[in-house]
């Protein structure tokens, strides 16, 4: 009688064991599967927001946007403060660099730190940044501009600092959407895999 | 693939002298032109190519058949599988 109750016990948790390795089988391939389906169907989303008007700060918004949407993703940059500039149409073709309180910058000489604040300096860098970079074939603002429209990049800017600059509608390049505020890009914004500040 | 081996090439992009995000703005648009199963032969010097070209298509979906570096000069074959 003891033999047998031992018997169908030990039948019974080779039953159980069984069925949880065949359970834990199928589930582990059914995550696997949804998971690769839903990887496949998730559009990657991008939201940047520049806020930065100098040559060297326009870059790195317009470099990522368009390696973003080049990648398929869908891209959207906020601009504001300063960096309503990168899409003035007249001002983002006279994008500055100031060397002042920027030690980092490449100069042809050492300088110390007051001699960059002096008359000249700022035109000077910027024809040097400008040099380098030609001289390493990166893209120019223009150029990169171009792309982010052109490859769907969501050009928005902002319309509560463009009223305090004074910038119209009409100011900024082809192709850059309606002025919205803070809230509708936070939207956007919030259903962005990555979100940055520039 | 074995060394020496033809890879069949549909369609070539020259991205040398470009540099990022140059090469995969070139790469996407010139993908978008190709039928599936077709094969891209990339040509570029950008220092991030390799790892850049390796990220775009693990995104995309397409597939990297091989790359080599002839002094400084990457060659890419891309399968648009996307």
């Amino acid at each position: 009688m003891g033999s047998h109750t031992d018997l169908s016990s030990s039948m019974d948790e080779r039953i159980a064991a069984r069925v949880d390795a065949l359970l834990s089988e199928r589930l582990q391939s059914a995550i696997a599967e949804e998971l690769s389906r839903q990887k496949k169907r998730h559009v990657r989303r991008l939201a940047i927001i520049a806020s930065k008007g100098t040559l060297d700060f326009a870059y790195p918004p317009l470099i990522l946007a368009t390696a973003g949407a080049a990648m398929e993703w869908e891209v959207g940059i906020f601009f504001t403060f300063y960096g309503l500039n990168i899409i003035h149409k007249d001002k983002s073709k006279r994008l500055e660099v100031a060397p002042i309180g920027n030690p980092a910058m490449p100069m042809p000489m050492p300088m110390p730190q007051f001699v960059t604040a002096l008359p000249g300096m700022v035109p000077m860098a910027t024809t040097m940044i400008k040099s380098l970079f030609r001289q390493h074939n990166v893209e120019t603002i223009d150029t990169l501009l171009a792309s982010a429209v052109e490859s769907g990049v969501r050009i928005i800017p902002c319309s509560m600092t463009a009223d305090v600059f004074g910038y119209k509608a009409t100011d900024f390049i082809e192709g850059a959407e309606d002025m919205c505020g803070a809230a509708s890009f936070l939207r956007f914004a919030a259903d962005a895999d990555i979100q940055l500040f520039i | 693939m074995a060394d020496g081996e033809a890879t069949r090439v549909d369609r070539l992009l020259d991205c040398r002298g470009k540099s990022c995000p140059g090469p995969v703005i070139e790469l996407r648009k010139a993908v978008r032109h190709l039928d599936a199963g077709d094969v891209l032969e990339v040509l570029a010097t950008d220092k991030g190519a390799v790892p850049d070209f390796t990220a775009w298509c693990e995104e995309t979906g397409n597939t990297l058949l091989d790359w080599r570096d002839t002094n400084g000069v990457y060659t890419f074959h891309i399968r648009k599988d996307a």
